[in-house]
């Protein structure tokens, strides 16, 4: 077995596999329960700073 | 003192080494630029042995406010400057060479013929006014939602004036005939080692300032320009990687070939867009529309689930530039499957940058500067479905190599990339340099107008060429020979040409209104003009009725 066909079985089986599941963890990491208040807080961080000297 | 005497000796030991391979080399385009990297050292000698200080005058020149701010913005300031400066630039070399393409009189040879001026067209609109617009944006959203000033800030300036000079010695490299032949990667070894060192110094400010940050959480833009500029740093060197011919001269050929060589620079050519053109803009998107709404992201995880997307889909569509070539079948399904599969992730962005405004769409009439957001958020929603149409392979064997697809990246580019950097600079100009508010927000509706008929004169025209020219290379007569000649095709779009000169005018137009209401805003004027958007108030009838006066009794 060539190494290009090894890999190519790799990515094609355990590759695949895993590359979905970390795609579907980090998509769903932020919909875990009690996730929701720090989504709330990051959403509405922007609006803390008050960067410039006339505010 | 002995800080001064070292630096004095580097920049001589820079000095001696440009002279040296100007002596040297027997390439002419090389020596020019040993010439001009030469020419930055006897300036930086001059600045570090005197005490005449060069950045002090050009800041007083473009009144930048002195002192500390509480940010660190003076590179900043500088960013958006080069922004103008590169766009106006870039815009013009594209007109002339739509122009050229109309009246190929107008190819001046050898150094402004379009084979030289097409690269200079396109990296100083992507690198040089996108490239400085995302340096500039990336700088001020880091510190501004990490709540800390830039870790590095030597380091920072260096990023900001290396990447000038990348863009120098590219854009005279091209005109010198300067290539290695790869499109958004044309200049050579030598630069691209240069842009290299510039890239992974921009990558230690943007990631030390995050290790720095005061804020718990990384905010969703900050994700999004990591991912930009952690990918083209691999982009940019896993593609250029070349043998020079030899250390004295311009010429190197890559390290693969054929095929392999093709589908690396697809990968790195389709991911330039996708992680320079989208992921870094989408971070402008994700802080600046909020920012001028005044309302947060209409969806913090889709905004999520839109990173996660993007990266894991974006990086695998490359092949679709290569349908019909030598690259195997499955290469070119796989591209064309990841590209179709982008359209959702672009859709949920879109979305989620539109409903940003739900229950605020009246700003559209009122904020020049959330209209233009908009527009540009809907340019990202046509290009993105555009994209995927064109990399099916049944309609890409009538698209490919025609004017559809430079209709399809402006759409994107003028559209999208555009309008999304304007409204940013139009946020930006009165907080960096604490004016109460721009020149005037007429202008911004002019140039807003200006552009949107531009890009629709440009589009339009490259659409209708495009098909025509689709249809006419793969018609057949009964006799089964090809019944237009390639002249045939170049004759009947000549109008279309036209037409794409007029729609550029229009669009160099609106951005030359911009540059003139940046300028005036940075001198502190403001045009006395009547405000956008006021509801008509008659202050003679806003008053109570006079009281009834009762008829008076008869006496």
């Amino acid at each position: 077995m060539t190494l290009y066909t090894a890999l190519r079985h790799f990515a094609d089986s355990y590759g695949l596999a895993v590359i979905c599941a970390l795609y579907l963890t980090l998509c769903l990491w932020h919909f875990r329960p009690g996730a929701k208040a720090y989504v709330a807080d990051a959403k509405h961080s922007i609006f803390r700073d008050d960067d410039h000297d006339d505010q | 003192m002995e800080t001064v005497v070292k630096r004095l000796g580097m920049w001589a030991c820079v000095l001696m080494a440009s002279i040296a391979a100007i002596a040297l080399t027997p390439d002419s385009g090389f020596a020019i630029h040993a010439g001009i990297v030469g020419l930055v050292a006897v300036i930086l000698i001059f600045a570090t042995a005197t005490s005449y200080d060069p950045m002090a005058r050009a800041q007083s020149i473009f009144r930048m406010p002195p002192g500390p701010s509480r940010y660190d913005d003076d590179v900043i300031r500088w960013g958006v400057i080069a922004t103008m400066f590169w766009g106006i630039a870039g815009l013009l070399v594209g007109v002339v060479i739509a122009a050229q393409l109309a009246f190929p009189q107008l190819n001046l040879e050898p150094y402004l013929n379009f084979g030289r001026l097409r690269p200079l067209h396109t990296s100083a609109v992507i690198f040089a006014f996108g490239g400085n617009a995302l340096l500039a944006t990336s700088f001020y959203v880091v510190q501004r939602t990490c709540r800390t000033t830039l870790a590095l800030p030597g380091t920072a300036r260096f990023v900001f004036w290396g990447y000038q000079l990348f863009i120098v010695l590219a854009a005279t490299g091209y005109l010198l005939g300067i290539t290695q032949s790869k499109e958004y990667a044309e200049p050579e070894w030598y630069v691209d080692l240069w842009l290299t060192v510039v890239w992974l110094s921009y990558a230690a400010v943007f990631i030390g300032t995050i290790l720095n940050r005061r804020e718990p959480h990384i905010y969703v833009a900050n994700w999004f320009y990591l991912a930009f500029i952690i990918t083209i740093a691999m982009l940019h060197v896993v593609n250029n990687l070349a043998i020079p011919v030899s250390f004295l001269g311009a010429k190197s050929y890559s390290a693969f070939s054929g095929v392999q060589d093709a589908l690396t620079q697809w990968w790195y050519g389709h991911n330039a867009v996708g992680f320079f053109l989208t992921a870094g803009f989408l971070a402008m998107m994700y802080y600046f529309v909020p920012k001028q709404a005044g309302r947060p992201v209409y969806s913090y995880r889709l905004s999520i689930i839109h990173f996660w997307s993007l990266i894991f889909l974006y990086i695998w569509a490359g092949p679709h530039h290569l349908h019909y070539t030598a690259l195997p079948d499955w290469a070119q399904t796989l591209g064309m499957v990841f590209s179709v599969m982008l359209w959702m992730p672009s859709w949920g962005g879109m979305i989620n940058g539109l409903m940003t405004l739900n229950g605020a769409w009246d700003k559209v009439r009122t904020d020049p500067i959330i209209r233009m957001m908009v527009l540009a958020l809907a340019f990202y929603g046509m290009s993105t479905f555009e994209g995927p149409v064109l990399s099916i392979k049944a309609v890409n064997s009538l698209s490919h190599y025609t004017d559809w697809t430079i209709g399809h990246v402006h759409s994107g580019a003028l559209g999208w990339n555009g309008m999304i950097t304007f409204a940013c600079v139009y946020y930006l100009a009165p907080r960096l340099w604490n004016r109460e508010r721009l020149y005037s927000l007429r202008m911004i509706n002019w140039h807003f107008w200006l552009a949107t008929l531009g890009i629709v004169f440009y589009a339009s025209s490259m659409w209708v060429a495009g098909i025509t020219q689709g249809l006419m290379w793969r018609e057949y007569g009964a006799d089964g020979y090809l019944v237009n000649s390639f002249v045939d095709t170049v004759a009947a779009l000549h109008p279309m040409y036209i037409l794409r000169v007029v729609g550029g005018l229009m669009y160099l137009t609106g951005a030359l209104i911009m540059a003139f209401n940046i300028w005036m805003t940075v001198l502190g004027k403001q045009r006395v003009e009547a405000p956008m958007g006021e509801t008509a108030h008659d202050d003679a009838a806003d008053r109570p009725l006079p009281p009834i006066t009762a008829a008076q009794p008869a006496q």
